[in-house]
């Protein structure tokens, strides 16, 4: 009885996800689609716990002690760091996904085997397995590119030696042991293979991560998303739980959709973000760039800036790690105020995940009608006064439209070049994060604003003020 | 259960999730990433299903992680979520 109940609001919980997703999906409905799809996840725990008893104090400190945790950090965190705290909250859920499958194989083992805690042991031993391999992977994963977005590990890629071969005995060992994991579930070495596919599971997330780099992050967090749904799905198959199966599933696909966006935005396929570094080359490109970068300074753009008649902000990573944000939100409103029409060209994988320019600016209260798609931004792009490229590299290189020797080659870019004047700031004279040089500096109509995107942005505001 | 059905349920959900997401704006990206990164917290429900229903020991203890885990998945990304779809507005809208 009390099963047929909890499977119903199971069903009325995933109907509430379904809905949430799909209206997080246009920007009138996102954040009560968010609410909803909340509901729904309040709805799944309240009946679970109430099926389990609600007794059981040890769920209760639980939740507690995940509720806090999770209420501080979401309030607390600054909106420069949100990639890494995605990262960080799709690490937990992989593992706790893992440990869930665990847990059932756990309760099995006690019992005399997994026959006798459920149907179909041979399956269940299979997705127990899948579940704690994704689930694993997925942790030990978004951990690296958490390391990698804060900082705190260098955002260069790093490959072992002997990577290729490293990875491939991995994946085999763990296939191998899955498969006899399998047959000898129920016997002590059967839990000996377990440990080792879960073993296998973190280290492949640790040595598949490592050699990405920063560039391509927003491909990996998309991608880690989607696995960290089909862990959850793995871990509803082990312990037969349609709602665990159908929101895995939806969040599965959904990131897998996300994760080919985001490879066709940068032109890349995706075997070639995971496995190829910069799609083999080393270091040390071939192309010469001609001409030279001339400097300038805020008292001279200045000038510039207060005749156009047209402003485009082109934002990259060095807007988010100078945290410019509202420095530039600033400059926007003085500009405007003289009568010119700004708006903001946004790459689709400008920062370091999907749409991180897109939260920045908000933050900033930059109105939702000022940024613009990369595709919307280029049609006027030709027409603008003065394009300001704040930190953005790859994103605006020219080398991707021209070359078919860059390794960028085929990515679609923000044509600041048409714009009639260019401001870059850029920190120092070094190459992008790529370390490909960017022709677009090299061109007549730029100029370079060199220092601390911050501080450059305070300086062009004080002149506009004074 | 059956598990013809559940891998139906599975197959199902699979194609909805790719229908719902195609043509997103990329403005939305980051928010509906984290939010249904939220949502797979759900795995919370088998945690509790653990802590509360397993007859080991440890099966309990991994139950409690994974619940501690899971559980800062789910408050964590919808707070978050709902605090940067906050933050986009309108012109004319007070959205904050």
């Amino acid at each position: 009885m009390s099963g047929f109940l909890t499977n119903l609001a199971y069903i009325a919980a995933a109907v509430l996800f379904i809905f949430g997703i799909k209206m997080l999906g246009s920007a009138g409905t996102a954040r009560r689609g968010n609410l909803l799809s909340a509901v729904g996840m309040l709805l799944a725990v309240v009946v679970t716990f109430l099926e389990a008893g609600l007794g059981q104090a040890w769920i209760w400190i639980g939740l507690a002690i995940g509720a806090a945790i999770g209420a501080v950090w979401a309030r607390v965190v600054k909106m420069t760091a949100m990639p890494e705290l995605v990262a960080l909250f799709n690490g937990f859920g992989g593992l706790a996904s893992a440990l869930v499958a665990w847990a059932e194989y756990q309760s099995g083992f006690v019992s005399g085997g997994l026959a006798a805690t459920g149907d179909y042991p041979v399956f269940r031993a299979g997705v127990i397995s899948i579940a704690t391999w994704i689930g694993a992977l997925t942790f030990t994963g978004s951990g690296i590119a958490f390391g990698k977005l804060s900082g705190r590990l260098s955002g260069k890629p790093q490959a072992l030696a002997q990577q290729k071969k490293v990875m491939l005995l991995l994946f085999g060992g763990g296939i191998l042991a899955a498969v006899l994991f399998l047959f000898l579930r129920d016997q002590a070495f059967g839990y000996l293979l377990f440990l080792v596919v879960l073993a296998a599971g973190l280290t492949v997330g640790v040595l598949g991560t490592r050699p990405i780099g920063g560039g391509d992050m927003p491909v990996v967090i998309a991608l880690l998303n989607s696995l960290s749904g089909l862990a959850a799905a793995g871990a509803g198959f082990a312990i037969e739980n349609n709602v665990l199966i159908v929101a895995g599933c939806l969040v599965g696909c959904s990131g897998l959709i996300l994760t080919v966006i985001m490879c066709k935005a940068m032109n890349r396929k995706l075997v070639a973000v995971l496995f190829g570094g910069f799609g083999g080359t080393p270091d040390g490109p071939a192309v010469e760039v001609d001409g030279e970068m001339k400097a300038s300074n805020p008292g001279d753009a200045y000038y510039v800036l207060e005749a156009a008649h047209s402003v485009a902000f082109v934002p990259g990573y060095g807007m988010a790690v100078a945290q410019a944000q509202h420095v530039v939100k600033e400059l926007a409103d003085l500009l405007e105020a003289r009568g010119s029409e700004v708006f903001f060209a946004i790459h689709p994988v400008a920062g370091r995940m999907p749409g991180h320019m897109n939260v920045l600016l908000a933050e900033a209260d930059v109105p939702y009608e000022q940024l613009l798609e990369m595709e919307a931004a280029n049609q006027r792009l030709p027409t603008v006064d003065v394009a300001i490229v704040i930190g953005a590299n790859d994103v605006v290189n020219p080398a991707a439209a021209e070359d078919a020797s860059s390794p960028i080659y085929g990515m679609p870019i923000v044509e600041a070049r048409q714009a009639r004047t260019i401001y870059a700031l850029k920190r120092g004279q070094g190459a992008g994060f790529s370390g490909l040089p960017n022709q677009l500096y090299f061109l007549p109509q730029t100029s370079m604003l060199y220092g601390d995107a911050k501080e450059t942005l305070s300086a062009l505001v004080k002149e506009f003020q004074s | 259960m059956d598990l013809v059905l559940l891998l139906f349920v599975f197959v199902l959900a699979g194609f909805l999730g790719f229908e719902l997401i195609n043509k997103v704006p990329s403005q939305l990206h980051t928010p509906l990433m984290s939010g249904s990164n939220a949502i797979s917290g759900i795995t919370v429900v088998g945690a509790i299903a653990a802590v509360g229903l397993s007859p080991s020991g440890w099966g309990q203890v991994l139950g409690f992680l994974a619940l501690v885990l899971a559980t800062i998945n789910v408050v964590g990304g919808y707070l978050v979520t709902d605090r940067m779809l906050g933050m986009f507005r309108r012109k004319d809208g007070n959205g904050k």
